[in-house]
């Protein structure tokens, strides 16, 4: 009795021993013993890439270093950023306005750098606004949003910032399909199918980086997801990703899933320049905002334009071409070669792989199966290079290691799988955690990757890092992809959320004639005070306009009387040092925007309209020097109509005697 | 057997120690290095024959701490008159080739030495004037410190260490130097032992 009681206790333990054993393996596992020192930047050592990370809702662009995952900066661009007056100083303040007017939010998901050749050259980075449909444009000599342009007839630009192997274009596609501006936008919802349309946009780019909105092409309302560029062979053509060809207004998550193919379609954009050309573009009155910064006057623009011309696809026959493609595709990605166009049906238990050449010779035998809205569509196999079968649950996106292997991240799997792209044959795969949306490797979309290190950008975290209530961080995980295997090296969490991101060896960016300071001299601000004898406070009505300076350790003038309510008082600061990395801020009390951080060399301006009489001290914002509490001073507000004249001064206002 | 005439080589050397001289007068003399933990990439004011260079726009930003007067090219005579001694040298050297006499090499070494120990006084005198006479509202008194930069070499001044060497133009002026001690030495055969 005793004996078969032991027994049964043994059988137990034996049996849930087994079954504990056959559990997939924990994240603990997934780290090899190396993984630290390859992840390792020693202080004071620079890392090997840039990265250049979307916030997504955060509306920012993040800059990390890779390997080690630290992060150096976050560049306000289609948020407002208090902390760096970003949207609340009257320069900023043009950057994000929009036909709507000003708009302090936007939802950052792409990223994409300025390509030479079809090579990462290290000039600007793009960005797209999801919300209110825009492209931001980062000048890489200063890490500063330099210019922004709206897009007209689009929802949600989410197809975007993707661009030609020259930068010729940036393109943008609405995700969601709405009337056009130029039509009445006042009709009822369920006449999505006869009034709603999409349209894709071309910016058009300049030498100086100078964007202009080239041409759109309409289609029929569908939603636009991801986007790329043909490159070396399928260089004049792009290929977007559209779901939703049902054309559903409501419950999409069901009504937009049913059929098994919707498309990836294939725009002949040098073919649409010929039409151009011939005249067969219509020009629609529209309104959109043109946003630019100038480095000189350190204050922005904003241009409102009114005309765009549209070029009809269901009309000039051979410009867009449809390629059926399984089940909802969100990723749409382009080898390195141009051959391959992957694209990523997020519903599918597959991975097709459409070839350039066949799609080129179906298009050239008119291997059609009828058309969508007027548009041809290409049968299935006749543009089909093969399919990755069983890579994994939820495919959304591939990124490329120039060695001939494709990465695509799997998200309800949550893994990345490396597969060959010539046999199609899966060849690793590795866990993420969790949920991983976006990958990147550095150049894994030009024609030169360097595929060193693989990126995951996660959309879960849960017991990952040490909890924070109910809002976690999302992550990014390294992979070091150098070998057959993919080893994870680091997890680290991001800021925002993370979708798409880009990076450059850190010598591309950091040789590239960064910028230390703006030249005082070089300041064409109409308020630069470019001396402290220059600084003074004068009147315009109720309008006060205070010349200011900044310099270890003091403002000029730093004792302000003879506000008065009512007064819209207006702080035009100019930091005087012309030293690297010596910047200075500007705050004062009850101040319902921001505070300024001035760049040396800059000038800069805050409104205050102060709500109520007293004394108000102002203060220096950034730890300048050993001396920068001292670096403050006070502004007096009198009742309206009191008779305090105005008197500024520094270092002479000196202790009243009785 | 010794002549009063100068050898060959003696002009051909002079010729170079005139280059030398006029070639002084277009690259920095000498430089002050200044590094602190906030400038790993170093602070430095080059003293040229005519003007002050270098960051001296910054050094003059952080002078005001200690309560150092400004430095200005324009407040020194020196940089108005070194540039025509530094020609008159040239000139010198060069008529020296046609002189061609030993004796008036001699003169003109011995005078450039005293030349130079004047004008080493001198820049010590200014590097006392500027260590030394500090606002007394300065914002970082420290009894009993100074903040003389050396002469020449290197020397600890709070946070900041000070090196103190010749740039290329001064390299030039001590070969310059050199050349014309050897032409002496050469000249009055002093390599010989006399018998």
């Amino acid at each position: 009795m005793k004996n078969k009681f032991l027994k049964a206790v043994f059988a137990i333990a034996l049996g849930s021993a087994l079954l504990t054993s056959c559990k997939p393996k924990s994240s603990g596992d997934a780290v090899s013993g190396d993984a630290a020192q390859k992840a390792y930047v020693a202080p004071g050592k620079y890392d090997e890439f840039y990265n250049f990370v979307s916030g997504g809702f955060s509306g920012q662009l993040s800059v990390y270093g890779l390997p080690s995952g630290r992060l150096f900066r976050v560049i306000p661009v289609f948020s407002v950023d208090p902390e760096k007056g970003w949207g609340y100083s009257e320069e900023t303040k043009p950057m994000l306005n929009t036909a709507q007017g000003f708009v302090p939010w936007d939802d950052l998901h792409h990223t994409e750098m300025s390509q030479t050749n079809g090579e990462i050259d290290g000039r600007w980075v793009f960005g797209n606004a999801n919300n209110t449909p825009r492209i931001a444009r980062i000048d890489l000599k200063t890490f500063k949003t330099a210019e922004i342009i709206e897009l007209p007839n689009s929802g949600g630009n989410h197809s975007s910032p993707f661009i030609t192997e020259n930068t010729e274009y940036v393109v943008a596609g609405t995700r969601f399909s709405v009337p056009g501006d130029y039509s009445n936008g006042d009709v009822p919802i369920n006449t999505y199918k006869e009034n709603f349309k999409g349209h894709i946009s071309f910016v058009k780019v300049g030498k100086e980086g100078e964007m202009d909105l080239a041409f759109q092409i309409v289609t029929p309302g569908v939603n636009f997801d991801l986007s790329h560029a043909g490159k070396g062979k399928s260089h004049g053509w792009f290929f977007f990703s559209c779901y939703n060809t049902e054309q559903a207004n409501t419950l999409l998550e069901v009504n937009a899933s049913q059929k098994d193919k919707d498309f990836i379609m294939a725009v002949n954009w040098k073919k649409a320049e010929e039409y151009i050309k011939a005249g067969k573009g219509k020009k629609q009155s529209v309104k959109y905002a043109h946003n630019t910064w100038d480095e000189k006057t350190h204050t922005a623009k904003s241009e409102i334009k009114t005309e765009v011309l549209v070029l009809d696809s269901a009309e000039l026959k051979d410009i867009c071409y449809m390629i059926p493609c399984p089940k909802s595709p969100h990723g749409c990605d382009v080898d390195p070669s141009g051959e391959f166009i992957v694209g990523s049906g997020k519903l599918a238990a597959l991975i097709p792989v459409f070839s350039f050449d066949k799609m080129q010779s179906a298009i050239a035998s008119k291997q059609f199966e009828g058309d969508y809205g007027g548009i041809p569509v290409i049968k299935y196999e006749a543009a089909l290079h093969g399919e990755v079968q069983k890579p994994g649950l939820g495919p959304l996106h591939t990124e490329f290691d120039g060695k001939g292997s494709a990465y695509t991240t799997m998200f309800v799997s949550s893994e990345v799988v490396k597969w060959d792209i010539k046999t199609l044959k899966v060849l690793d795969r590795v866990p993420t955690y969790y949920s991983v949306g976006h990958l990147m490797i550095p150049g894994g979309d030009s024609k030169k990757p360097f595929g060193k290190y693989m990126v995951a950008y996660n959309k879960i975290t849960k017991d990952r890092y040490l909890p924070t209530g109910p809002e976690l961080a999302q992550s990014a995980q390294i992979f070091d992809i150098s070998g057959d295997k993919m080893k994870l090296i680091l997890d680290f969490p991001t800021i925002g959320e993370p979708h798409y991101a880009q990076a450059a060896p850190a010598d591309l960016i950091r040789n590239n004639g960064q910028l230390k300071f703006y030249k005082i001299a070089d300041n064409n601000h109409p308020y630069a005070t470019k001396g402290e004898k220059e600084s003074k406070v004068v009147r315009e009505g109720n309008k006060v306009h205070v010349y200011m300076t900044s310099i270890r350790s003091h403002f000029a003038p730093d004792n302000i009387e003879g506000i008065k309510l009512g007064d819209e008082v207006y702080f035009h600061v100019t930091n005087l040092e012309q030293d690297w990395d010596v910047p200075h801020g500007f705050a004062i009390k009850g101040a319902d925007n921001g505070e300024l951080l001035i760049m040396p060399g800059e000038t800069t301006t805050l409104k205050w309209v102060p709500k109520k009489v007293g004394m108000y001290p102002m203060y220096c914002t950034d730890f300048c020097s050993a001396l920068h509490q001292e670096m403050s001073g006070y502004v007096r507000v009198s009742p309206a109509g009191s008779n305090v004249p105005i008197s500024y001064s520094v270092g002479t206002n000196l202790p009243a005697t009785k | 057997m010794t002549s009063t005439k100068i050898s060959l080589i003696a002009k051909v050397l002079l010729f170079i120690i005139a280059a030398l001289f006029v070639g002084s007068i277009f690259v920095p003399m000498w430089q002050i290095e200044l590094n602190a933990p906030q400038y790993p990439e170093g602070l430095v004011l080059k003293l040229h024959a005519d003007k002050i260079g270098g960051d001296v726009e910054i050094i003059n930003g952080l002078n005001h701490y200690i309560g150092m007067a400004t430095l200005h090219t324009e407040n020194f005579i020196e940089f108005k008159i070194l540039p025509y001694v530094f020609a008159a040298f040239g000139l010198v050297s060069l008529l020296l080739i046609f002189i061609a006499k030993r004796k008036a090499v001699l003169v003109f070494f011995l005078s450039y030495v005293v030349f130079v120990a004047l004008a080493g006084i001198d820049f010590y005198r200014w590097n006392y004037e500027y260590g030394h006479n500090l606002d007394p509202n300065a914002a970082i008194r420290v009894p009993g410190m100074a903040y003389q930069p050396p002469l020449i070499g290197y020397k600890q001044l709070l946070n900041f260490g000070a090196y103190s060497i010749p740039d290329t133009g001064g390299w030039m002026l001590a070969a310059a130097g050199l050349l014309l001690f050897a032409i002496v030495f050469k000249e009055y055969n002093l390599f010989k032992k006399k018998n």
